[in-house]
């Protein structure tokens, strides 16, 4: 573009300094690249703050009674894991930061639309999660559950002003990144690159980034008027004073149903574009997924109901939502149904990223369709609020998420960082960090089954076998998890360097520009002519 | 980046749409002395919808601009107006 | 290592693209308020007669001259749009000035309709309001937050427009490069559309 870039080719984002040096050279970037790797550093240091969290609480569950913490810092404790994993992770996690590094890459743009707006969305959400944070040094804890229920949520004694106004500025940070993906998509694609020639991770950003828009401002104004219930009384959530309670949760799951699009949506994106690579085979019904990932966003707004089967909502309104959320499962299925048939009679890559992407398809399924359990009225009623529900959104969250953030990790490691992870020591995490997942998970189905309710720092004796084996398994997860981040860590500064363009032999075009990518990302225009995964 | 094709609106124009809400207020104003029960609701309700959509297609520019704008805002309402429906799916039978 | 001086990618222009992204903050607005809509529906709905009698405790009056003023204000942002398109630069200021000043007088009546209220014993939480029971208690609360929002926002666009109104003296608003003041236009009708609506179900509807 400019004669100070001639002289700079082929400096990579990593190395090349602008008007700032060091740290702030970071900080203060609009580089789409960087800004995508501050979001993976933030998350990193709060995930690993959530999974002991996490870890604590299995701690506690491995026998009854009483054995590390009391119920107050066990409350506590599931309130700040779920708002930090939930509002600070899986919320932002794929878009952010993948989004944020490959969405231009992909769609052979030099950056996004707003690059400076980019950079303010990490500084708000960096604001938002101090704000969050903050509740501990005045007022204690949040013990509402993520979830911040009325009328508990401006009855309880602790300070949950601080978690709310957090998680509304974080929505904040959302919308911008929503915002600012749209208008990328709409207005950035090199020339050739229709919309049905657009790979299907931005595509399945595209309908992310409209939830996020349409979406997030129902709990923006949900907390802010739970902010106004606590200080001044307004009365609108509190049955004292003819507010209804219930009408809380419908605001909260019009958001926080579609929050769950958000999460898993360009989880679904990622796993399309590993499989075609590492079957070497097109993917199978490209159009299908297109239409299903914009399926799947639009009904998603109205399925929210399925949350409250249990909290006194009328018989007309349990039926329409149980139907709706039946409806919503086929495009998820469809889904299914394309990845396996890409896979099959391919000639299939056995790498890390397909390892995590194929246990995706495996865990996503357990979670969906238990899912459907849930959503159907009579089993509702029995399981709701116990263990099953955890073990499911885990399945969905963790599960579809998790796994599909990890391989998105292994798959586009070498074009972020210009370096290859080890190998063997990636599969080995992997083999733990899945085997540690299920061991962690699958007893809660059967305990939920039995009746054990979730939120409790106590259960009944008759619970304790499958909570130790449970237990058992959050440690082995941990230890995967650690495996997988330490051969992560030590391989973006030590690992083997990766010069050439596109070691997995991918076909969309971020495989297509230098590893890692230089500042503007290309150095001549990139043109599109045929569909994007074609193998021949 | 092209700024030929952008289309002006006349001063007259908008004094023409200004002229136009200002009667539809006093008309809703008017309007509701008149006793008509739930109607009430309903004919203020169609007058607001009325001036939001004169807002929209002139003031906001919806009728000349970008037809993808004047799409994704009849996109949003109806995803309104469905949240809103299905809510009442409660409410209407509890 | 070689130094970059300039980071070159934001520097291209998109005004189609600056209106989008501000059309999708739009969207996140009119869902906001939408949710508080759907809460007044709701509440409405299960408290008729209460809010039939709050509504006639508002002053028609005072709502209708502002809603006047916030049509005039919305008429008067449009045509600064379209002098700025003309060139005729002082035309646009005055016109802005206007909206501006317009905004502030909004601001005020609604201090004085507040005011009133609050003298009257009507504000959240007070006994006087919870004394008139549940359906009432409702009406005023959603009253206050719906309006205050509203004033809110009224008072965001009032920084704007200072701002937009600077940017035109200084020319980095000019005739060629305008979507700025395009994008404050519309920002500036969405509250006065929020208006629009807000306006019947608090004052007019009984
Ligand atoms: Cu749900």
């Amino acid at each position: 573009m400019s004669e100070t870039n001639t002289t700079n080719q082929h400096v990579s984002f990593l190395k090349y300094q602008g008007k700032y040096k060091g740290l702030l050279g970071w900080i203060l970037s609009t580089d789409h690249k960087r800004v995508g790797l501050l979001y993976l550093y933030t998350m990193l240091v709060f995930f690993s703050t959530a999974a002991i969290l996490g870890l604590l609480m299995k701690l506690e569950l491995i026998a009854p009674g009483m054995t590390i913490m009391g119920p107050q810092t066990y409350n506590a404790m599931f309130t700040v894991h779920g708002i930090i994993m939930i509002f600070i992770i899986v919320v932002p996690g794929l878009p952010a930061v993948f989004g944020n590094f490959f969405l231009p890459l992909m769609i052979g743009a030099k950056d996004v639309a707003f690059p400076r707006l980019n950079l303010l969305s990490w500084w708000v959400y960096v604001i938002g999660i101090l704000t969050v944070l903050s509740s501990q040094f005045i007022g204690g804890w949040p013990d509402t559950g993520w979830t911040f229920y009325a009328p508990y949520s401006f009855r309880t004694p602790v300070n949950i002003l601080p978690a709310l106004f957090g998680a509304f500025i974080l929505g904040f940070s959302s919308i911008l990144t929503g915002i600012n993906f749209i208008v990328t998509m709409h207005r950035m694609r090199c020339p050739g690159m229709t919309w049905f020639k657009m790979p299907l991770f931005p595509w399945t950003l595209y309908a992310t980034a409209w939830i996020q828009v349409l979406a997030t401002p129902v709990i923006g104004i949900t907390l802010l008027l739970t902010v106004m219930e606590r200080v001044m009384g307004v009365g609108i959530f509190n049955p004292a004073m003819g507010g209804d309670p219930i009408l809380y949760q419908h605001l909260f799951w019009i958001y926080s149903h579609p929050a769950v699009y958000i999460m898993i949506l360009p989880g679904m994106g990622v796993i399309s574009e590993i499989l075609p690579v590492f079957s070497r085979k097109r993917i199978y019904g490209y159009k299908a997924i297109v239409l299903s990932s914009l399926a799947i966003a639009f009904v998603g707004y109205f399925v929210w109901g399925h949350h409250m089967f249990t909290s006194g909502m009328s018989g007309r309104a349990l039926y329409a939502f149980s139907f709706l959320t039946f409806l919503v499962a086929i495009p998820s299925a469809i889904k299914v149904f394309n990845w396996v048939s890409t896979m099959y009679k391919g000639s299939l890559n056995l790498q890390t990223p397909f390892y995590w992407a194929v246990s995706f398809i495996f865990v996503f399924m357990i979670g969906g369709l238990t899912g459907l359990v849930l959503g159907s009225l009579a089993t509702n009623v029995h399981v709701h609020d116990t263990h099953f529900v955890v073990a499911h959104f885990h399945f969905i969250v963790f599960g579809g998420t998790g796994f599909s953030f990890m391989a998105a990790l292994h798959y586009w490691f070498p074009k972020m960082f210009g370096r290859m992870y080890d190998r063997t020591w990636a599969n080995t995490g992997w083999v733990i960090f899945f085997s540690g997942f299920l061991t962690l998970y699958l007893p809660m189905f059967y305990l939920g089954i039995l009746g054990m309710p979730r939120r409790y720092y106590d259960y009944l004796p008759e619970f304790h076998g499958g909570n130790i084996i449970s237990s058992l398994g959050a440690i082995a997860m941990i230890a995967g998890i650690l495996i997988v981040f330490v051969n992560l860590i030590r391989s973006s500064r030590h690992g083997e360097k990766v010069t050439e363009k596109n070691p997995w032999g991918g076909r969309t075009l971020e495989w297509q520009t230098d590893t890692p990518p230089t500042l503007e990302n290309w150095e001549t225009e990139p043109t599109v002519t045929e569909q994007p995964y074609e193998y021949k | 980046m092209s700024q030929e094709k952008q289309h002006i609106s006349s001063y007259t124009s908008h004094f023409v749409v200004l002229i136009t809400l200002i009667i539809l207020t006093g008309i809703s104003v008017a309007v509701t002395r008149v006793e008509m029960g739930p109607l009430n609701t309903l004919v203020a309700m169609i007058i607001a919808g009325a001036k939001a959509s004169v807002v929209l297609a002139w003031f906001m520019h919806l009728k000349f601009d970008n037809k993808l704008f004047a799409i994704f805002t009849a996109l949003v309402l109806v995803i309104f107006l469905l949240v809103l429906y299905v809510t009442f799916f409660d409410y209407s039978y509890r | 290592m070689e130094k970059i001086t300039e980071h070159t990618a934001h520097v291209h222009r998109d005004d189609e693209g600056d209106k989008l992204g501000m059309w999708l903050f739009i969207f996140t607005e009119l869902l906001l308020f939408g949710m508080l809509f759907l809460i007044y529906a709701v509440y409405r709905y299960k408290n008729p007669v209460a809010f039939q009698l709050g509504g006639e405790e508002l002053d028609v009056f005072l709502g209708t001259l502002n809603t006047v003023i916030l049509l005039i204000s919305s008429a008067t942002v449009a045509m600064s749009i379209t002098a700025m398109q003309k060139g005729e630069k002082t035309k646009a200021l005055i016109l802005l000035g206007t909206t501006l000043f317009i905004a502030v007088v909004f601001l005020i009546n609604k201090w004085f309709e507040w005011g009133a209220k609050i003298d009257y014993g009507l504000y959240p939480n007070s006994e006087n309001l919870l004394e008139l029971g549940h359906g009432t208690t409702l009406f005023f609360g959603l009253y206050y937050v719906m309006s205050g929002i509203h004033a809110l926002h009224i008072l965001i666009g009032i920084g704007l427009f200072v701002f937009v109104y600077r940017q035109i003296m200084v020319n980095k608003i000019n005739k060629t490069d305008y979507v700025w003041l395009e994008n404050v236009g519309l920002y500036w009708h969405l509250v006065d559309l929020i208006w629009i609506f807000l306006f019947p179900l608090f004052y007019l509807i009984h």
